[in-house]
């Protein structure tokens, strides 16, 4: 266990350098961050001098080389717009993305695990035939497209749910700004997370729904039936817990997807989390701000895929980390 | 969100509450003998209830704004950046010296009043009485301090250049002087918000990329105070109580800006009703909003010009004045306005857009395919040629739609375009190094004049004096420059306005650029917040004077 977590470390290292040279590569091509800092009739002179002060006409790799030496003492830079340090801004939007995340991860499970169960025991009802039906939908039509169709009849037309922005919020244990402890700011949860969830549902509801006809076939739940088991206990527990192996693996690659997906529904809904801060700072071309989201979500990456392996084990313990050629 | 009462009502209902209280206290406790002192208490503390029941009665209730534009600025620092974000800002929390109404006069706000005093010198009063947020009195000062800070900005410093320096009179009486003649001192006036100098000393700097104490704080006379700000996230603004201005009937007492960057989910805001007003509006959302009936639309044309520049050094073709013509000919400004902008724009055969006085009332927009062909014939190009094309795609209302557009229309002549459309911030370093042979630009004149259009767009290109800076199509006509210096010192309005028309004259003959469109402004709101009355043309809302009923 912990020659793992070694491991996993020196593989996180490796992983933060990398993403450190291709934000830095990428950088280069995004825009001049002084044109967007500038008036109109700021002359190109002036316009060189300000990019001289901030060393942005320096090589690409003398520029890496003082990045990379600040960020080794956990200095990611100052964010041209929020005057901050980059890191800051980005911890601080952090728990407006969690929230989202969370939520949308607990409206997939209490609604893609039921959905998914049912769609496998019965899949010539109709129900399960629906159920597919619209999971196929689900996974072809855009998110954007979903989001924008929810906000057009939840705020619009039945103006049950509000269209955008986090609504009242409040700060816990001093740092943790949350949404869940008031009723307006659970009600601007509402329709992000929804929108959030669906992105992810239907992959869920037919991975489990595939998974688990397989399993049902399998000798030991015809033993179970034999026995004169409960069906409930069968489907849920005896079954559903064997086909949860591949789907959380599933789940943990899909954490790059979630935030992903983070970007485009915090754009959508103005959700001022970690997505829409990047979203705006690409089209602002604030390169310190870029670079550090970057690192913090490469760095969520290891910790999540980490869990995941850690989760495995627990799931089935046949399973063993030194096996897993980790 | 709608109307809430005023928290000076329940505070009224409290003192008049005491007041009874005292009056009934004084009759009740009343000696038999004459006691004057206690009759005129009573009688007084009678008239107090009595008047203040008559002015709870009389207060306008005030009102709540949540309003949600496009951008935020990006600091607090008034001279930092020169952007439409800032300067709404500045009109919020601080006040001009003087600014445009809706019919573009000039109206006196810190300024009671100004004389030209000699041809180089501007004497400007100030009103009487002003305070800052800070507590501090207005005074000559802080026009001292303000206008050498902006000098020193360089976002600001090229508009005020023209001014050599600025002496106090007395606390409320200042001169301004004028290197040369200045006939637009009044229009970069508008730009100078007061602060507050006894706030700022000593923490004045101006930094672009770092954070400054003004870049954080605040203190000017404005109509808002700004008490909390998340940026990209939210403002919130609180009336000023002391504000100067008793006569303005605004009734907003506390602002919620949102930067909403999409437009869809903008207009869904409102639609909802979870913000009361809106801008911009997307030209295919128009139809929508006009639909709604609780929701209003309000639009305006703008002064930005939208124009195509021609880049005479990279294409020799350009160099030939019939293929310019015939482009200016082949381009149907006025179907793109209405296809594209659905009408919300105005077809443009000129820089200047008509309240500019370099408008020429006879050059309009011309469209003659035939025309064109006749003349691309004529110059030898009848088989056409290729050309390369840049936009933006995020920066003006459809501009990728309208480069498009253009791409189509010029293919009838046989110009075949190669177009490469980018986000803004990647446009303007192309346009910089005037990367293709046609490159698209949208301008709005810092000071509501033709001659800065002139100055950016048309003049030769100069490094030192920063003239022709975003002319992208090295076009350089000496004739041009001259009226462009002489209007620049020309005080008689006739002879200026002839000059400045003289400019739009020649453009036109020579087919120097092509221009496209001025774009409309374009605004939503609910019905009882009366925007028609403080929206303007240069997109400043005047919100201090905003009434909901």
């Amino acid at each position: 266990m912990f020659r793992f977590l070694i491991r996993r470390f020196i593989q996180a290292l490796i992983v933060m350098i990398v993403i450190s040279i291709i934000s830095f590569l990428v950088q280069g091509r995004l825009g001049d961050p002084v044109h967007q800092m500038v008036g109109q009739s700021v002359t190109l002179e002036e316009r060189k001098q300000i990019r001289d002060e901030l060393g942005l006409n320096d090589s690409l790799f003398d520029q890496y080389i003082r990045f990379a030496k600040k960020a080794v003492r956990g200095d990611l830079g100052v964010s041209y717009y929020y005057k901050e340090p980059a890191l800051d801004v980005i911890l601080r939007k952090l728990p407006a993305t969690l929230e989202l995340s969370f939520s949308a991860i607990v409206l997939i499970i209490i609604i893609a695990i039921p959905c998914g169960v049912i769609a496998a025991i019965k899949p010539k009802s109709i129900l399960a035939r629906t159920l597919m039906f619209f999971s196929t939908i689900g996974l072809s039509v855009p998110i954007f497209i979903i989001a924008i169709f929810l906000v057009y009849f939840f705020s619009v037309e039945w103006q049950i749910a509000p269209s955008f922005g986090r609504g009242e919020t409040e700060v816990i244990f001093s740092f943790w700004e949350t949404g869940f402890t008031t009723w307006d700011g659970i009600k601007h949860l509402f329709l992000p997370s929804l929108s959030l969830a669906l992105a992810l549902m239907p992959l869920f509801v037919r991975l489990i729904r595939s998974e688990m006809m397989e399993v049902l076939q399998s000798e030991y739940i015809k033993f179970a039936w034999a026995k004169g088991l409960s069906p409930m206990r069968i489907y849920f527990i005896h079954a559903l817990k064997n086909t949860l192996l591949p789907i959380i693996t599933v789940a943990g690659i899909q954490t790059g997807t979630l935030v992903a997906y983070t970007i485009l529904t915090e754009t959508i809904f103005q959700w001022p989390g970690m997505g829409f801060l990047f979203w705006d700072a690409i089209s602002r071309v604030d390169t310190p701000l870029i670079s550090a989201y970057l690192m913090v979500v490469g760095a969520m990456f290891v910790i999540t895929n980490t869990l995941v392996d850690l989760i495995y084990g627990l799931v089935n313990p046949t399973v063993r980390l030194s096996s897993h050629g980790l | 969100m709608g109307i809430e009462p005023d928290s000076d009502g329940f505070f009224c209902i409290r003192r008049n509450a005491l007041l009874i209280y005292y009056y009934f206290g004084t009759v009740l406790m009343q000696k038999p003998s004459f006691d004057l002192e206690g009759i005129i208490m009573k009688n007084i503390a009678f008239l107090l209830i009595t008047f203040n029941l008559w002015i709870t009665s009389l207060g306008v209730q005030a009102a709540s704004l949540s309003m949600a534009f496009d951008a935020d600025p990006v600091s607090l620092d008034p001279h930092e950046q020169l952007s439409e974000a800032t300067l709404q800002l500045s009109h919020l929390v601080f006040d001009p010296l003087l600014r445009r109404n809706q019919s573009g006069i000039f109206e006196p706000r810190l300024a009671s009043h100004w004389e030209q005093i000699n041809p180089l010198t501007l004497r400007v009063y100030l009103r009487e009485g002003v305070r800052f947020h800070s507590g501090n009195m207005l005074s000559a000062d802080d026009i001292i301090f303000t206008i050498l800070r902006l000098k020193r900005s360089p976002d600001f410093r090229a508009m005020f250049n023209a001014i050599a320096g600025v002496k106090k009179i007395d606390a409320l009486t200042v001169d301004i002087s004028m290197h040369q003649q200045t006939p637009l001192i009044l229009n970069i006036l508008t730009y100078v918000f007061p602060m507050d100098s006894a706030f700022y000393k000593g923490r004045d700097a101006i930094v672009k990329f770092g954070e400054t104490f003004a870049s954080k704080n605040m203190s000017g006379t404005g109509p808002y105070i700004l008490t909390q700000r998340e940026p990209g996230v939210e403002l919130i603004f609180k009336r000023f109580h002391k504000y100067w201005d008793h006569e303005s009937k605004g009734n907003v007492d506390t602002i919620k800006f949102t930067p909403i960057r999409s437009d869809s989910t903008r207009l869904a805001a409102l639609l909802s009703g979870d913000v009361d007003f809106i801008h911009p509006i997307s030209p295919i959302d128009i139809p929508r909003i006009k639909r709604s009936p609780d929701i209003k639309f309000v639009s305006m044309p703008s002064t930005r010009i939208l124009l195509l520049h021609m880049n005479q050094a990279r294409r020799i073709e350009f160099r030939d004045q019939r293929v310019r013509e015939a482009i200016n000919l082949a381009i149907n400004q006025s179907l793109i306005v209405e296809k594209i902008l659905k009408g919300f724009g105005k077809a443009a055969g000129q820089l200047s857009v008509e309240q500019f006085s370099g408008h020429v009332k006879e050059i309009k927009p011309k469209y003659n395919l035939e025309k064109a062909k006749q003349l691309m014939k004529n110059a030898g190009y009848g088989e056409g040629f290729r050309i390369s094309m840049m936009a933006p795609n995020n920066r003006y209302v459809n501009d990728e739609k309208i480069s498009q557009a253009v791409v189509a229309m010029l293919a009838k002549i046989n110009i075949s375009v190669e177009l490469k459309t980018l986000p803004k911030a990647q446009y303007f370093q192309e346009f910089d190094n005037r990367s293709a042979d046609l490159m698209m630009i949208g301008w709005q004149s810092d000071t509501n004049d033709s001659n800065n259009l002139f100055e950016f767009l048309i003049a030769c290109t100069d490094q030192n004096t920063g003239l022709g800076a975003y002319n992208a199509s090295s076009y350089c006509n000496a004739k041009i420059d001259d009226r462009i210096r002489a209007a620049n010192i020309e005080m008689n309005a006739e002879r200026r306005t002839q000059l400045l028309q003289e400019i739009e004259i020649i453009l036109e003959e020579e087919s120097a650029i092509v221009p496209l469109l001025w774009q409309s402004l374009s605004w939503g709101a609910k019905q009882n917040f009366k925007i028609e009355n403080i929206v303007n043309e240069r997109n400043f809302p005047y919100l201090g004077d905003l009434v909901v009923e």
